[in-house]
Order: structure tokens, then sequence, then C-alpha cells
């Protein structure tokens, strides 16, 4: 039981590369918190340290009300379960998940006791006397899991825990995990460079950027409510939209359409100038589906481009037409958004209803919800907010 | 069904056949260099073959055998070797790892360490027999002038002072050899490992005897396998530093004596063989008793 903060905390390596820049979090007792973020941003660097197994270079962080910068992994009572487990090869499970309880001298009947119930919870009993070698990889992940959870910890750090299996059991240790979590009522950090995984497991989650922390949030704040230009386009899947803007007097001008604003996006724009404007993909429809809201929205066609069919809904790309494209690939790229950088500013993917008529090459429809506009500075990448 | 089956094990019959032929050239040479004359001092083993009076030959059978099993120098150089084999071994597997240990985690210099490390390997062992003995000559060495020693010790003159320093000389020459092996074995145990194991609550020690010995028992059994079968044929060294006086004889000495010396073909080639069954036993030790199993549970 125990919180942790995070207070400036620094890493630079010995090659001078600062791979977490002045973090500040506050992760609170219980709480399950994820670190989210591309590949190199520094979550991993940033989980270790919070172990011990990386020196903190400046900066603060306390684990249970105590400042543990200079204690040992062994001395911070915290566990870990790592990307490829690191199970050890020579011992069975019963002594993988029991090594740490040894170390500690426990006695060895409530070893024995512990680990068997640990693995009665993550079903593995019938596998505790065989070696990690011979396991299947879900179950090596429920033995690096067990491992961690016999100990009874203060806090469990989990760096990217499932991202050697496939993607079906992906789906169903989610759950699990989310569930023993929610049980065991422990601390819990969990890096994972997947945003869908970090939307539907956490309490809360913080995005992380090359080394500097960008939005700590609720999922449901992180999708709505994103601070800047990098969230806005990690978060989501598929990405959200960002076409370039004009703002003119109570409108706002995009290639394909003019759409009137809300008091809240005047008060964003604060006047007329130059916006980026972020719509997600599910608030665009098909204007012959959209019904009685036909009129509380936008209507404007555009020659369908690519359909892909998912079966329970439909992604229909249609090019924005814009001439300022280049502006949005520059912020994009200056946020760190490699996937729009690389040219594909100027596509806009829309999520309809399977009963969409939406052909490639044809002319569609497309209804956009005025309200669900987001606007962000060409320059900073920062949202506009009123 | 069944024919899909007849070409596979067709396929896999002329594969193995052909696996065969492409070791037959390797398979023979080794036969006419080494079965050959180990059937040929088997055969001089059972025979009574003396250079100095060629014309008392005959098949004596097992005398020769029975005649140095009988004999106490037998015994005596057998208990050299062996000692001299385990003390050395055992020095050279404990400074071998350390040495392993600092290569593999030394952060600047890697390569300039690894190399210095293996210059004593490099020298040939008789150069450095005499280079030890020079340096524990009772006048002229620079040892008995270090501090703390007496300055007239006399290294050779006696059994167990002699035997110090032909393991010093054994010790310093194939440390070297046993470390790179044993690096070898350290560098496929993945990091994690160490990393789970601080957060488990291992100190250092631990560590080392709970994660990275078991995980380097393949290794540490190769590198003991062969030091031990170098060792136990140890020659040049004690031929060089006191020619088996003071009963530091080696069997391997003992076997050279009795051949290329006395000229007595039929005892030498017993003694030979007998080093042979020896070097076999330990050899079959090793592998048969400790090295069935990899640490992680399949077999090798
Ligand atoms: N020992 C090191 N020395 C120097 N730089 C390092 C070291 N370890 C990591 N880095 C750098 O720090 C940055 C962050 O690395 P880190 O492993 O924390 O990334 P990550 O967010 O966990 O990425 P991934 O999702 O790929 O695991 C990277 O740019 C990496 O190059
Ligand atoms: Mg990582």
């Amino acid at each position: 039981m125990a919180e942790i903060v995070l207070d400036k905390v620094t890493k630079k390596y010995g090659d001078g590369y600062e791979a977490v820049k002045s973090m500040d979090l506050e992760i609170a007792d219980g709480e399950f918190m994820i670190l989210v973020g591309p590949s190199g941003c520094g979550k991993s660097t940033a989980l270790n340290m919070i172990a011990g197994l990386e020196d903190i270079s400046e900066g603060e962080l306390s684990i249970g009300g105590e400042v543990v910068n200079n204690r040992a992994p062994r001395d911070r009572d915290i566990a870990m379960v790592f990307q490829n487990y690191a199970l050890y090869p020579h011992m069975t499970v019963r002594e993988n998940m029991g090594f740490a309880l040894k170390l500690a001298k426990v006695d060895g009947k409530e070893i024995d006791a512990k680990v068997e119930e640990a693995a009665a919870t993550l079903d593995l009993t019938e596998h505790l006397d065989r070696k990690p070698a011979n396991l299947s990889g879900g179950q090596r992940q429920r033995v690096a899991m067990g491992r961690a959870i016999v100990r009874e910890p203060k806090a469990f750090l989990m760096d990217e825990p499932l991202s050697n299996l496939d993607a079906k059991l992906r789906v169903q240790m989610r759950t699990e995990v989310a569930e023993l979590q929610d049980r065991l009522g422990t601390t819990t950090v969990y890096v994972t460079h997947d945003q869908t995984e970090a939307m539907t497991l956490g309490d809360r989650v913080a995005v992380m950027k090359s080394g500097v922390l960008q939005q700590v949030d609720s999922p449901g704040n992180l999708y709505n409510d994103p601070v800047n230009l990098f969230v806005a386009g990690f978060i989501g899947s598929p990405s959200m939209n960002f076409i370039h803007g004009q703002v003119n007097g109570g409108e706002v001008e995009l290639p394909f359409a003019t759409i009137p604003l809300n008091d809240d996006l005047k008060g964003a724009a604060g006047g007329d100038r130059e916006v980026i404007c972020g719509i997600r993909p599910e608030h665009f429809e098909d204007a012959e589906l959209i019904g009685d809201h036909l009129g509380d929205g936008v209507t404007f066609e555009a020659k369908i481009n690519l359909v892909e069919s998912m079966g329970s809904e439909l992604y229909a790309y249609f090019e924005s037409g814009s001439e300022e494209s280049g502006k949005v690939e520059e912020a994009a790229s200056a946020a760190g958004l490699e996937a729009l950088a690389g040219g594909d500013a100027g596509q806009v993917v829309t999520r309809l209803p399977p009963e969409s008529k939406a052909k490639r090459g044809e002319t569609l429809k497309f209804w956009v919800d005025p309200d669900r506009l987001l606007f962000f500075d060409p320059e900073s990448g920062n949202r506009l907010k009123s | 069904m069944s024919q899909v089956k007849t070409a596979i094990s067709d396929r896999a019959r002329s594969e193995r056949r052909l696996g065969w032929l492409l070791c037959a050239p390797a398979a023979i040479a080794m036969l006419a260099v080494t079965a050959y004359p180990i059937g040929y001092a088997i055969v001089l083993s059972l025979q009574q073959v003396d250079l100095r009076f060629p014309d008392e030959g005959g098949f004596v059978g097992l005398q020769n055998y029975g005649a140095v099993l009988s004999s106490d120098l037998w015994w005596t150089d057998l208990f050299n070797t062996i000692f001299l084999s385990v003390i050395s071994v055992s020095i050279e597997l404990c400074l071998g790892m350390v040495i392993a240990l600092v290569m593999h985690r030394a952060i600047f210099g890697r390569g300039v360490v690894r190399t210095s490390v293996l210059i004593p390997y490099g020298i040939v062992t008789v150069v450095a027999a005499f280079s030890w003995q020079f340096a524990f000559a009772p006048d002229t060495g620079f040892i008995n002038h270090l501090p703390f020693i007496a300055d007239d010790k006399d290294w050779f003159g006696e059994r167990f002072s002699a035997f110090s320093v032909i393991i010093m000389a054994e010790v310093w020459k194939t440390t070297p050899f046993m470390a790179l092996l044993l690096l070898a074995g350290l560098t496929t145990i993945d990091d994690g490992l160490y990393d789970a194991a601080k957060v488990d609550g291992a100190s250092a020690w631990q560590r080392f005897t709970r994660i990275t010995l078991p995980l380097m028992k393949p290794a540490i059994l190769v590198a003991l396998l062969f030091r031990t079968l170098d060792a136990f044929r140890i020659f040049d060294t004690i031929f060089i530093m006191t020619n088996g006086a003071q009963d530091t004889q080696s069997v391997s000495i003992l076997g050279y004596q009795q051949l290329i010396s006395r000229l007595n073909l039929g005892l030498g080639s017993a003694v030979s063989v007998l080093i042979f069954v020896c070097v076999l036993f330990i050899a079959v030790f090793f592998v048969k008793f400790l090295g069935a199993r990899q640490p992680d549970g399949s077999s090798t």
C-alpha cells in the first residue's frame, strides 16, 4: 500500500542523452497508472528509475512517503513484470515464484502456501514443477505475474507485459490483469506503447513523448480533451484528422466545408486566425443515415478514394483538398506524430456505419458534428481552449 | 499418404548418407592419426619390447601392466598428477571466473583487456616454464630478493615448494584459456535476469551464486573438462623445472622415461595406455554424470 510520487525526476544517460525530462507524476495508493508513448520516449527508463534499476539523475522519487532515490531495488519493496518475462530458466515455476520470498528468508511452508495460492489464482497449479522453457507464451506471462503477486509488494511495475503475446491472448490477459489489479488493490504502474491497452486498462493514463510528460488524465478526458496535437493524434484509432482551417467571423473555413462555431470554439479561437482543426473520424457521418440530426450539423460532398470495411464499421477516406496541408504536416512532425508527418495530412478518414453506401471513386454526402471540433495552434501545437 | 511418407524418408536417408560422405575424409584422417597409434600402443603394451634386448621379444599378455601397477613409482606419479591437476584446475577456475567477470563488465578498453589477458596463453609452454624457473632460481631469480622470502630458498630442492612453482606456472599459462571459455558462457546469460533478481531482492553475491553459476554450469563443465584433460597430461613444465626430481614426476614423464630413456617400449606403452584410460575415464565422468542436463531442463 503506497503512493508513488515523482518530483521533477530526470534521467541523463552516460552519453548525455536525456531520456526523461523533469517528470512530475503522482500515483495514488491503489491506483492503476498507465505510462504510454511511442517507442523510445522514455517509458521503460521512467519505470526502471521507480524500480531502482536506473539511477535518478535529478529530482526526487518517493514511495509510500519515503524518498527512495538512494535505495537499492531490494529495499524498495516493489515487484516488476518484464517484457520478456525474465524468468529464471534453471528454476521450476514454483522456484521462480518463490525466489523473492526465499531470499527474504520466509519460512519454507509459508512460501509453498503463498506460491500455491497465487498459482491457483493464475491457473498455474498443474505447471508448478515445470521449467519455463517448456511453457507456452501465455503461461510464461502468468508465471511472471505470479512471481510479482506472491510477494505482496507495495507496488507492481509492469513493462509492456503483454507485448509478446498474440493479439487474442493479449486481449484476454488484458482483462485478467485488470481484474487482478482490481482485486489486489495494489498500486500499479503499467508501461505500454499500445494506446488501446492504455485506454482500456487504467484509472489514469500518462502520455509521454521524447522524455516529456504531455498529459495525465482519465482515458475519457485524454480522448475528448487532449492538451496538444500529440496527445490528440496518439490517442484513438484511427487517429484524429488534422485539417488546416481559417477562422473568419464566427465560422471556420475548412477546405471542404465552412462550419459555424459555437461559443466555446469562438472563445478558443479568440478572433480571426489560422488554426489546425481536429476532427475524430466518428464525428463524420453519412448524411443519408443521420436522420433527424441532419439539421444539427454541416453537410458537404466529397469524392471517396478508399473504403475499408471492418464488418461493424466502415472507414471511408477522402482528400481534404487543402492547399495548406504542408503546414499541418509541419505542425504534426514538430509534435512528433510521424504517421501524419509522412504525407498523410491531406487524407481525411471518416468512420461510418456499415449500412453506408460509401464506394470507392464515388461522391458521398457527409455530415459533420460542429460541436466536436478541436482547435490547435499551428505554431506550438497546443490546444486552443476558451 | 504412404508415398509421401516414403518420399520424406528417402530424402532423409539420402541426406544422412551425404552427411556421412562429407564427414568421411575427416573421419579417415582422424582414424589414421589417432586410432592407429593408439592401437599400436596397445599391441606394444602386450609384448616384451626392449630396444636394448631386441631378440627377447614376444607376447607377454598383461605382464607389463602388472609391472606398472605393482610399482610404487606409478602410484606416486599418479598421485602427483592428480594433485597437480586438481589444485591447478581449481585455482584456474576461480581466477578464470574473476577474470571472465571483469572482461564481461569492462566498460572501457574491452579489446585491450581481452587481448592482454590472452598473452600468457600465446606463449610456448617451454618458454613460460623457463621464465618461471629463472624467476625462482635460488641465486639469480628475483623472487628470492623480494621481501619476506628467504634469500637462499631452494624452490626446486623440495617436493611441495617445487609443486607450488609448477602450479603457479601452469595457472599463469592456462587461466586465460579458462577465462575465455567462461566468458563465452557468461555472455549467454540474459541481463534481464539480473534486473529481475535485483528486484526480487538478491544481493550481488546471491545473484552470482543463484543466477550466474547455475546458468553457467554447461560452460564451466566444458572448461573443466578441457582443462582437466590437459592438466592430467602435464609434461613440459615439470620436464623443464625438475625433470621429475624430488618426487615431482607426473605419469606422462614416467611414460616418456620408459619409452625414450630406457627404451622399454612394452612398459612405456603400458603406461601410455593407462594414461589414456585415465583420460577417457575423466572425459566420460564429466560428460556423463555432470553434463547431461542443461539448466533449463532440456537435455543436451
Ligand atoms: N543505457 C542507455 N544509454 C543511453 N541512452 C539510452 C540507454 N537506455 C535507453 N536510452 C535512450 O533513452 C531513450 C528512452 O529509452 P526507453 O528504453 O526508456 O524507451 P521506451 O519508451 O521504453 O521505448 P520502447 O517502447 O521501445 O521500449 C531512448 O531514446 C534510448 O535510446
Ligand atoms: Mg521499453
